[in-house]
């Protein structure tokens, strides 16, 4: 079976107009193939998170990460560029919508894709998931332990973000989450809550909670890693997407 | 989860970094995942010089236990420095 990808650096064009790095992997076949807009976590554009989309295009999927931090950063090591935006209080809402929108543009516009787009983000990236599936027409979204979708920062925290909750009736597209039983944000609680307004506005959903993970189990190079929840959780996501991306 | 708790202060020195000295001006002192560090959260500092770019920056991330200690060990070696010399 002939099984090559394509992966690689590449210019799109983000919120307000603007040109930001992101990274592109995907099949060297015709397709059709359903796209994934990976949303890196905070600590950002990473070697790991681009190992996410390559596995992606293995998987039958054209996949792309945009670099959040690239007007902050260009060109700087992912730790370097994430202590900049991180001393600056994270993300803008209004501008991750506008390059995830980027980014489902690019996906769409590839001559090997059927359509369909979805978007995974982890940590921060699993609120920014969520944020982009209530703000923009997608087919499919995975938050994978995204904090502040319910619930507000503690005091005296200077994360420039609220709680997403409300919006829940916006959400245009089927979700999975992916959660850790010991993670305090977001806690067991936090999630409840969430499931709870998704079944009142009747969105279709699909949550996993894992015991013995705590926050960040995909994160393959630190402690937090949780091999089985982790193998798992990406079964899940690709029996979803196979679902809702791929048909 | 990230913390983004951050304590941002004017600093003046020097540090070295991968294309060696340079004049520091700012820190940020904050509590949270570490890159490189086997802990799931870490009391950070960045040494910085923002008008040189995000790679003007020394990184340290360290353990609670023994930034605390470093800040014992910092405070006690100023406070016994004979006086005149700051």
């Amino acid at each position: 079976m002939y099984d090559a990808i394509l992966a690689e650096s590449i210019m799109i064009t983000g919120h307000g107009g603007d040109s930001i790095e992101a990274y592109s992997a995907r099949p060297m076949q015709p397709g059709p193939f359903g796209g994934v807009v990976v949303i890196h976590h905070m600590p950002g554009y990473d070697e790991q998170t681009k190992e996410i989309a390559r596995t992606f295009a293995v998987h039958g999927y054209n996949a792309v990460v945009p670099n959040l931090y690239w007007r902050e950063a260009p060109g700087a090591s992912p730790d370097d560029a994430a202590a900049v935006a991180r001393a600056a209080g994270g993300v803008p809402d209004e501008r991750l919508v506008g390059d995830v929108a980027g980014a489902v543009a690019y996906l769409k516009g590839l001559s090997s894709s059927n359509g369909k787009v979805g978007t995974i983000g982890y940590c921060s990236g699993g609120r920014q998931s969520f944020l982009a599936a209530v703000s923009l027409p997608l087919d499919a979204a995975v938050d994978c332990y995204g904090a502040f979708v319910v619930g507000t920062p503690p005091e005296g925290m200077p994360l420039k973000v609220g709680p997403l909750v409300d919006k829940t009736p916006d959400l245009s597209c089927p979700l999975l989450g992916l959660f850790g039983a010991e993670d305090k944000y977001p806690s067991p609680e936090h999630v409840a809550e969430l499931e709870a307004a998704l079944k009142a506005a009747g969105k279709t959903y699909e949550f996993h909670t894992y015991e013995g993970a705590g926050h960040a189990f995909f994160s393959v190079n630190r402690p937090a890693y949780r091999p089985e929840a982790a193998m798992d959780g990406w079964q899940k996501i690709f029996a979803f997407y196979g679902k809702y991306l791929a048909a | 989860m990230c913390t983004y708790l951050t304590e941002k202060i004017g600093i003046s020195g020097s540090a070295k970094g991968a294309s060696g000295w340079f004049t520091v001006t700012d820190a940020s002192v904050y509590f949270d995942h570490p890159v490189h560090a086997p802990y799931g959260h870490t009391l950070n500092i960045d040494f910085l010089a923002p008008e040189q770019g995000p790679s003007a920056r020394v990184a340290v991330e360290l353990s609670a236990e023994s930034a605390r200690a470093l800040a014992k060990a910092i405070g006690a070696v100023l406070d016994s420095a004979p006086p005149g010399l700051e």
